[in-house]
């Protein structure tokens, strides 16, 4: 238990985000990088793009999770170390968005990982990315409480 | 008494010191690099932030790795990167302060150049067998760009040590001592400062290439072979391959310090710092050593990360093999030259 404390708060300094695109159009995947630009500079906070999910801390999913890529999901989830952040942006990924009715889709993300922040909208702003984050980070703080209560 | 010390104490201090230095660095390169892009970028100790957060993280073995090579291959690392920053800067800081030790001819640039090629050979081993075909590509393509560039670094070798020859014939020619004590500079004429130029011109590709840096970071491409190398490594193994890169870097930077610009604060002004008995030239030798390897830092890794995109890896072993091998050859020819001329 106590491991655990130290490494989320240690997740405050330094999160290193892998993108997984379960079937978006790209614009939430625009709109991450727009994040990591000059204008809102992500990379102040320690957060970094990274290319394989072994050294990711969290997890971007965007877009809703198509037939084809639900098992690619959960095993991508399954490859990223605890402890592991998952944060869904975009309308698509968090309800299933314009693609209510499609045969294609197989649902909502949270219908297969367990998500820690959904970031709605299409695409959500930068503005509402970094929110989202600090979203993330309340709620290891908020974890880290209860933690602190039980022990 | 001070061979106990040297060999007990010395090599735990160098592997602190070159970890912290080596993270700081790393720190202070994002923060630069973040500045070229008008970025206000991370703060200066990210890096220990980053290490601290992956030796809390679980470590993944893969089920398909071999799991000897894979867990030994960072720590192996690690500990070869030490021991090149050991025999790269401990002899050139004894000679700073005047101690006659063994140790002082204990290190030289053959030494330093099988000891260069460990690093890699270890990170290559541990690729190879973590089971990713990722992992796989990107392995290859490090061992490809390791013989690449060990034949520029041969035949800078030798240029320096036919010059130290010239200069003075009763020293071990091959000594980081005697490099250190006869700076190249300061004997050679026109045709030869040409010549060290080219020399210098062919570590400003060699020192990105060792250290696995843009433009010649193929091994580890995260963009195109999902970080190729490191493509298993998780936690406590993939901070050990973070402070092995920047100790290797470290390493490199002061290799080049000490080829180059060897100058001590006494060579430079020709004074020494007493004050109350003591003598603090040394002092002033390690500030200036520091300031020295910052600003080559600064132009050869960072300034070359930012200006520079990744190239394909046949582009970078074409310009290792032929342009930068032609570089370095043409300035060992303008040196031997120059030796040539000096001795009619």
């Amino acid at each position: 238990m106590i491991r655990k404390k130290i490494s989320l708060k240690n997740l405050k300094r330094s999160l290193w985000a892998f993108h997984l695109n379960t079937g978006s159009c790209n614009a939430c995947d625009i709109e991450i990088l727009a994040t990591l630009m000059p204008r809102y500079d992500a990379e102040r906070f320690g957060i970094k793009l990274v290319g394989t999910p072994r050294h990711a801390d969290v997890l971007l999913v965007t877009g809703t999770v198509t037939e084809k890529i639900k098992d690619k999901v959960l095993r991508v989830y399954e490859q990223v170390p605890e402890p592991k952040l998952v944060i869904v942006i975009g309308g698509c990924g968090s309800t299933k968005g314009v693609f209510q009715e499609s045969y294609a889709m197989a649902g909502p993300i949270d219908n297969f990982i367990p998500v820690d922040v959904f970031i709605p909208g299409c695409p959500p702003r930068p503005e509402a990315i970094v929110y989202g984050i600090a979203k993330a980070w309340e709620k290891i703080e908020e974890s880290e409480k209860r933690n602190g209560a039980a022990s | 008494m001070i061979t106990l010390i040297l060999t007990l104490l010395m090599p735990a201090f160098v592997l602190v010191a070159g970890i912290v230095l080596g993270l700081l660095m790393k720190g202070v390169d994002r923060k630069f690099a973040a500045y070229f892009q008008s970025r206000i970028g991370p703060p200066v100790l990210q890096p220990f932030y980053d290490m601290g957060k992956l030796m809390m993280k679980q470590s993944i073995i893969p089920e398909n790795a071999v799991t000897w090579i894979f867990k030994g291959a960072p720590v192996t690392a690690l500990s070869s990167s030490v021991l090149l920053l050991i025999y790269i800067v401990v002899p050139y800081f004894l000679y700073l302060s005047g101690v006659n030790h063994f140790f002082l001819q204990a290190g030289d640039l053959i030494v330093i150049l099988y000891v260069l090629a460990i690093p890699t050979v270890a990170l290559v081993s541990g690729g190879f067998s973590s089971g990713s075909p990722y992992a796989a590509i990107g392995a290859q393509r490090e061992v490809v760009l390791l013989m690449c560039v060990e034949l520029p670094l041969a035949v800078t070798t030798i240029t320096f040590a036919t010059k130290m020859s010239a200069v003075c014939e009763s020293c071990p020619s091959f000594s980081l001592t005697t490099i250190a004590s006869h700076p190249v500079w300061n004997t050679m004429g026109p045709m030869g400062i040409l010549g060290g130029m080219m020399l210098l011109l062919s570590f400003v590709f060699i020192v990105p290439a060792e250290s696995a840096k843009i433009p010649f970071d193929q091994g580890e491409a995260e963009t195109e072979i999902a970080e190729g190398l490191l493509a298993e490594y998780s936690g406590k193994y993939l901070a050990f391959i973070q402070m092995a890169d920047g100790v290797k870097s470290l390493a490199l930077v002061s290799l080049t310090v000490i080829l180059f610009f060897p100058h001590g604060f006494t060579d430079l002004t020709g004074l020494r710092i007493t004050g109350g008995g003591y003598d603090f030239t040394l002092a002033a030798d390690v500030v200036l050593f520091f300031v020295k390897i910052f600003a080559v830092y600064f132009l050869l890794i960072t300034t070359v990360r930012v200006i520079m995109a990744r190239f394909k890896i046949s582009q970078a072993a074409k310009i290792l093999l032929l342009t930068i091998t032609v570089v370095s050859l043409s300035g060992y020819m303008l040196i031997y030259l120059d030796t040539f001329i000096s001795a009619l």
